[in-house]
């Protein structure tokens, strides 16, 4: 096969193109440069978008004697991720711009490109397994990826490898040792690409400017504090809340529920929060087409954690999912995938509209 | 393999590998006064005194530097410089935005830490300033430009300057002139002395030598402060024990050049010409940029004979390139840049052309290894590339409206 690897300069994708070489395709390497002002050197925990990053991602590609470009992606970025990123904040949400980013650019802009150029598949280094079309989770349990791969189609997963999905990290960097690379050392990245220093409140309060609205306690009604923009809270925070007074009985309260319109954030005890039935929609199904409901499904609420389990159901063509436990930390925006019961195996993907 | 990017580098002259290894065998400081010494300072005078006849130059008006970027620096900022500290008043750097990043990046600098102010000169629609519009520009306070800076031909689209008739309008105000004729050098008829310039730029990979070597002509008569501070060599400008190999493979090249631009000329204008014919027959909704280089500029064709800049509508340089370069092909989509980045250029967007139709280009640079075989290849090449390419680029457009429907 003719095979495009995108390297973003880390370890992980460098051994994925090394065992797409190995596997005995032919294989092109491309760093996608995201960033409109790509720093030239690496800071923080960033593993993508710097100058030194595409030229780590380079030298591998030397190493493995493979030709290397350098494609800007840059405007799609800004549009596809960074604006929407913004836009759900804005509406209240709480995005996730890695996903987007394999939904949008990775497996689409890129994938597209590649598919019109020649290329038989994309590879990339993340943590899944790939079996009949059906999207596994990795070996490896801490870095599994497919939370952030199961808003990928059919269509898109057909032409795309995953070299890692048998290896744990461990195993990741071993071989990347063993073959003398630098990147073998190279720490993981977490944060998200396009906020460098972390500072997700800072990078929101800069880009959507000043907003100020009021904090008010949910079950007295009263206005208990001030503040600046709304995109600073999640529902589900604690600490941060500077509130004027303790709540009648004392207790910890909770961000509840954000309403951009009003700027009005809405705080109230903790079992406020407790989340049982999960509405969604932009349903995607995986391996094509849906699985047969009603079904008992492990769901994941967000990329790292945030197993449950529950039953799931169409009605009038949305996700119903109501969870055998009430749990916490679910909020508008957020992805929820369907896994098996047994949580080997994605179902399908939604977006969560509603969670109550 | 066929090499079609002679603007980002051309193939080294074998008699300059012979004139650096020659000169790389003896040893000596051409600083020391004993006879090594003497010898290898005779090595860098005589390679001087060439290059200088080669180039309408005296010698004292030949610094060794190491390349075209360091030149343009030296040329830029220390006019800059040494015309500021004489009058604080002239602050303002006169200067097209097409320049290399070498003289743009500078003058930016200035601008964003000594105080200088730039004063962009307007172009044609080849890319090229006109004498009266650089007149205007001195026009608006002629007592507060430091100097002029444009360089002699474009390396991305190959538009030529009229250098002469811009340093002469310069001059009647007693301003000085800076170019950079990195590309120039070898087709064009490049006399320091007729054009007027006060200082010039000079690469030498770009003709045959080898990377790390170039020269800044500069006038006996232009003040200007040096970047570095050392040994007093050159002029006191660029101190440093002299590179003796450098400099004698420089000469060898200048020669070359020089002793060859009217056959060169002749050849590589042919074999464009017949490139962009037969590329365009080959593919359509293809255009040349620029300046058809039918007419003549200071006695030497309007537009640089081996450039062919094209604009290929409908796809994306980016993609073309990589699918050449997989079928053998080796060109380029603007100026060489160290990041692999390729952005639009900001020539084509000095141009006024859009973000989009500026993605589409494609450069193709000839040299003096290029035959009729070479213009075969890319030809051959250049119809299922295109095809490929404007798949990608339709997919791409077909997303994005299907993302904003």
């Amino acid at each position: 096969m003719r095979v495009l690897a995108a390297m973003s300069g880390g370890v992980d994708s460098a051994v994925a193109a090394a065992l797409a070489v190995d596997a005995g395709h032919d294989v092109t390497g491309v760093h996608l440069a995201l960033s409109r002002n790509p720093g030239t050197l690496r800071t923080g925990s960033r593993g993508c978008c710097t100058v030194e990053d595409a030229f780590d991602a380079r030298r591998v590609a030397d190493r493995l004697g493979i030709p290397f470009y350098v494609w800007d992606f840059s405007e799609e970025f800004a549009e596809d991720v960074v604006a929407d990123f913004l836009s759900e904040y804005a509406a209240g949400r709480t995005p996730n711009p890695c996903l987007r980013c394999n939904e949008k650019i990775k497996f689409a802009a890129l994938l597209d490109r590649a598919l019109a150029l020649g290329f038989d598949a994309v590879a990339t280094g993340h943590h899944v397994r790939l079996v009949d079309g059906v999207l596994h989770r990795s070996v490896d349990a801490a870095k599994d990826q497919s939370y952030v791969l199961a808003v990928l189609t059919a269509d898109q997963l057909r032409h795309t490898v995953f070299p890692l999905g048998e290896l744990t990290k461990a195993q990741v960097r071993a071989i990347a040792a063993e073959r003398g690379w630098a990147v073998a050392a190279k720490p993981d990245s977490y944060d998200i690409c396009f906020i460098p220093d972390g500072d997700t409140r800072g990078y929101l309060a800069e880009k959507l400017g000043r907003q100020p609205g009021t904090v008010v306690d949910g079950v007295s009604g009263e206005v208990v504090a001030e503040h600046d923009g709304w995109y600073g809270y999640t529902v589900g925070q604690r600490r941060g809340l500077h509130l004027s007074r303790p709540a009648p009985d004392g207790r910890p309260r909770y961000v509840l529920g954000i309403e951009p319109v009003s700027g009005t954030v809405t705080v109230g005890p903790a079992d406020g929060l407790d989340v049982t039935v999960i509405t969604g929609d932009r349903l995607v199904w995986s391996t094509g087409r849906p699985p047969g409901f009603p079904l008992r499904t492990v769901a994941q609420l967000r990329a790292h954690g945030g197993q449950v389990t529950g039953s799931a159901d169409l009605v009038d063509g949305r996700l119903r999912l109501v969870l055998d436990a009430p749990t916490r930390g679910v909020a508008p925006g957020q992805t929820v995938v369907l896994y098996d019961r047994d949580d080997r195996y994605v179902l399908g993907a939604a977006t969560i509209v509603r969670a109550a | 393999m066929t090499y079609l990017d002679h603007a980002a580098t051309t193939p080294v002259l074998p008699q300059v590998v012979e004139a650096v290894a020659a000169a790389l065998r003896q040893t000596g400081n051409a600083s020391s006064l004993h006879a090594a010494g003497r010898a290898a300072r005779r090595r860098v005078e005589e390679a001087r005194e060439g290059i200088a006849e080669d180039l309408g130059a005296r010698p004292s008006e030949v610094l060794f530097t190491s390349g075209g970027t360091e030149a343009d620096n030296l040329a830029v900022q220390g006019l800059f410089r040494a015309r500021r500290a004489a009058d604080p008043g002239r602050r303002r750097i006169l200067v097209p935005a097409l320049e290399h990043h070498a003289v743009l990046d500078t003058v930016e600098h200035l601008a964003a830490h000594e105080g200088a102010e730039i004063g962009w000169l307007e172009v044609d629609d080849f890319g090229r300033v006109h004498a009266d519009t650089l007149a205007a520009a001195i026009a608006e306070n002629p007592g507060d430009v430091a100097l002029v800076t444009v360089m002699w031909a474009n390396n991305e689209i190959g538009t030529v300057n009229p250098v002469r008739e811009l340093a002469e309008v310069a001059h009647r105000h007693g301003i000085p002139l800076h170019t950079d004729a990195v590309q120039a050098v070898g087709t064009l008829p490049v006399h320091f002395a007729r054009s007027g310039a006060d200082a010039l730029s000079v690469s030498g990979h770009k003709i045959g030598g080898t990377v790390g070597t170039g020269l800044l002509l500069l006038r006996r008569e232009a003040a200007v402060r040096p970047l570095a501070f050392g040994g007093g060599q050159e002029r006191g400008l660029r101190p440093g024990t002299l590179d003796v190999a450098g400099a004698a493979g420089l000469a060898v090249a200048v020669h070359d050049a020089v002793m060859h631009r009217d056959e060169r000329v002749a050849t590589l204008s042919a074999l464009r010409d017949d490139l962009v014919r037969r590329v365009s027959a080959a593919v359509g909704g293809v255009r040349l940029t620029g300046d058809s280089g039918g007419s003549v500029v200071d006695g030497g064709p309007s537009r640089l004979p081996g450039n062919a800049h094209l604009l290929v509508a409908g796809c994306e340089g980016d993609s073309l390139l990589m699918l050449l370069d997989a079928a053998g092909v080796e060109c380029s989509t603007g100026s060489a840049c160290t990041a692999g980045v390729s952005r639009p250029s900001h020539v084509l967007l000095g141009l006024g052309m859009a973000e989009r139709e500026a993605r589409g280009a494609l450069r193709v640079t000839l040299g003096h290894t290029s035959t009729s075989s070479d213009v075969d290849a890319l030809v051959a090449a250049i119809a299922p590339a295109v095809s490929r390419a404007r798949d990608a680029a339709a997919a791409a457009a077909r997303r994005a409206a299907a993302v904003t429907r």
